[in-house]
């Protein structure tokens, strides 16, 4: 049984102007000890998917799904208490902004050992303990001295490592992690990833990597879902996912990395942005920045076929390499 | 640059949390003077029928409106002279301390606690529940407040408990509406949501993660209300609405001497001044304490 099982998870906010789809039929399902990437680009509903699962979205989300199974628990009815005990306990997440995430009112310290106290009934001499050992094992020089400082006494970068303590404070089975490099800058960035797959491979965790940046998904993902304005256009492992793309999104996306472009051109991009609320496409929500789109795309909304293993949601999927995107 | 040894407390427990509380206070010079004038005022307020050198409210008939001691015909029994009816205005300004000093703090405590739970409900909870409190607030925003303080001390009777209810009822929208916007600034703040994450329910979201953010701004309010308090106080006691004769209330001894201004200066002008020391002293220590207490304001 999988870990996290999710089928045709939608997410509607109530807003003045009516429902806004920000999620559309998202399917997922993550192994223990998988590593599960999700790109898209900005307003693609990557966090809200997730945050959804995590039960963390304002009362003005409309949350439905065909199943939103953890572990065979069902999180879409589940009682709040049920759920507190879930969250920060089996599963937990990392935010994009490491340096607006911690409280800035607390000690690094208190924040870690409260997140302890709620999942574990340990006493205060232990609770210590097994905080210095996290900060120790997130590769926080000094912990004893960390330990009794405030948030705005450190960088992003160990503010980062902070808060991975304390998602990984109660060894959950399941992290998310929310462009957890984004805010860092590059260097940082490699070491914050490097420590997440490092603690992943270490405790046998399930991990989502929400993200917009290839090559952060090259380097670590065993699967790669890409989404697209609130869909899940393209699933596959990443191997193929690199070589082969299906959907001319995941081609057009490869295609614009630096690092595949050619010296003497210039880099491609996708022109356009991502539709918002007020306009919404007809048919496939690509096809105004899909260099392959005709008529049908214009008009109708396509279906993953159900042969495709890679649930592609297009009309034409590539079955040529790459290169075809590049012309 | 070497830091200069404070305490070799060991960090983290509540003696180190002290030295440094002092070490960011006393950078403040006008702060740390309001606060020593304070406690001298205190001191007054708690000592007073051991330092004061006569009873405040024994009348001596052979020393009416009797000057200070640096001017003619003053006498050093009444250093700072007497009242109309011959009570020593020193006693009567030490025992009054004690009247400022409590309706201060009961004011500041009635109207701080409800005020900030209101507002964190308000602005935690939003909704109908925000709408109800906040229009409340409004219509008590609207009256102009010492008429609105008459006014139910008219209601309620006068007595200086009455005169605090109401000055705590004036006082209460302004912590409301501050806390209100703090909390609704702060409740979108990530580590809210990371504190959601981590297993908070509401209440505990409310008060242990949300409130220690807002506290900044209500505890600069607090000082400034406390001395609002003494301030509306003295006005209220200054009309006959608040503290009855022959309580030695500052403001209440200034209604007393009205009709003395011109002939004797001193039994307006020392409750006056001690009025006016008291709330300049405290809203200097306010200052300072924010800059003190603010965790975001402190360096390394």
């Amino acid at each position: 049984m999988s870990l996290l099982s999710i089928r045709n998870l939608s997410v509607r906010f109530k807003t003045a102007h009516g429902l806004f789809t920000a999620v559309e039929n998202v399917s997922l399902d993550v192994e223990h000890g998988e590593v599960l990437a999700i790109v898209g680009e900005s307003g693609s509903g990557k966090s809200v998917a997730m945050l959804a699962v995590m039960g963390l979205l304002p009362w003005t989300a409309e949350i439905t799904a065909d199943e939103l199974l953890f572990d065979g628990v069902d999180l879409n009815s589940l009682e709040p208490k049920a759920r507190r005990e879930l969250n920060g306990g089996s599963m937990s997440m990392i935010f994009q902004e490491p340096m607006t995430s911690l409280n800035p009112c607390f000690t690094v310290g208190a924040q870690i050992d409260e997140m302890i106290r709620f999942h574990t009934d340990k006493d205060k001499q232990q609770r210590k303990q097994l905080a210095l050992e996290l900060l120790e094992q997130v590769g926080i020089p000094d912990p004893q001295k960390r330990y009794h400082n405030y948030p705005h006494q450190m960088s992003g970068g160990m503010s980062q490592r902070v808060m991975i303590a304390m998602a990984i404070a109660c060894s959950p089975r399941l992290l998310i992690a929310d462009e957890p490099s984004t805010a860092l800058d590059v260097t940082i960035q490699a070491q914050i990833l490097e420590l997440l797959l490092d603690l992943q491979s270490s405790h046998d965790m399930g991990l989502i990597l929400i993200t917009h940046d290839m090559g952060v998904v090259a380097e670590t993902a065993h699967r790669v879902a890409v989404q697209y304005a609130g869909q899940q256009v393209e699933m596959q492992p990443v191997l193929e996912l690199f070589e082969h793309p299906h959907h001319p999104y995941t081609a057009a996306l490869l295609s614009a990395l630096p690092e595949r472009a050619r010296r003497d051109q210039r880099l491609p991009t996708i022109p356009g942005v991502v539709p918002g609320q007020f306009d919404r496409p007809q048919g496939c929500l690509f096809n105004p920045r899909c260099k392959f789109a005709d008529d049908l795309c214009r008009t109708t909304p396509p279906v993953a076929a159900a042969a495709d293993r890679a649930l592609t949601l297009c009309h034409y999927p590539l079955t040529h390499s790459p290169e075809q995107a590049h012309e | 640059m070497a830091e200069p040894v404070i305490s070799t407390a060991q960090i983290g427990t509540f003696r180190h949390s002290l030295f440094e509380f002092w070490r960011y206070f006393r950078e403040n010079p006008g702060a740390v003077a309001g606060l020593y004038f304070i406690l001298l005022v205190l001191f007054c307020a708690i000592f007073a029928d051991l330092i004061s050198p006569w009873d405040p409210t024994q009348q001596n008939r052979d020393a009416l409106l009797q000057p200070p001691v640096w001017q003619e015909g003053g006498s050093w029994d009444y250093i700072i002279g007497t009242d109309a009816v011959g009570r020593d205005l020193l006693s009567r300004i030490i025992h009054g301390a004690r009247f400022s000093m409590f309706i201060g703090a009961m004011v500041v405590t009635l109207s701080m606690s409800a005020g900030v739970m209101l507002g964190l409900i308000a602005g935690y909870f939003r909704g109908r529940i925000e709408t109800v409190i906040m229009r409340i607030m409004d219509v008590i925003l609207a009256f102009p407040s010492l008429l609105l303080a008459l006014g139910l001390v008219a209601i309620l009777g006068p007595a200086l408990i009455n005169a605090m209810i109401a000055i705590a009822i004036v006082l209460l929208p302004h912590f409301v509406r501050l806390t209100r916007s703090s909390v609704m600034s702060e409740k979108n703040k990530e580590y809210v949501i990371a504190s959601r994450l981590a297993g908070a329910g509401h209440l505990r979201l409310m008060i242990n993660t949300i409130l220690p953010n807002c506290m900044a701004p209500l505890i600069v309010q607090g000082t400034l209300s406390f001395s609002n308090a003494i301030l509306d106080a003295a006005a209220l006691g200054f009309l006959g609405m608040g503290a009855q004769p022959p309580t030695p209330e500052w403001g209440a001894m200034l209604a007393e001497a009205r009709e003395f201004i011109l002939r004797a200066w001193w039994v307006v002008t020392f409750p006056g001044l001690a009025i006016l020391l008291t709330v300049l002293s405290i809203n200097l220590m306010g200052d300072g304490l924010r800059d003190a207490l603010d965790p975001k304001m402190k360096r390394s």
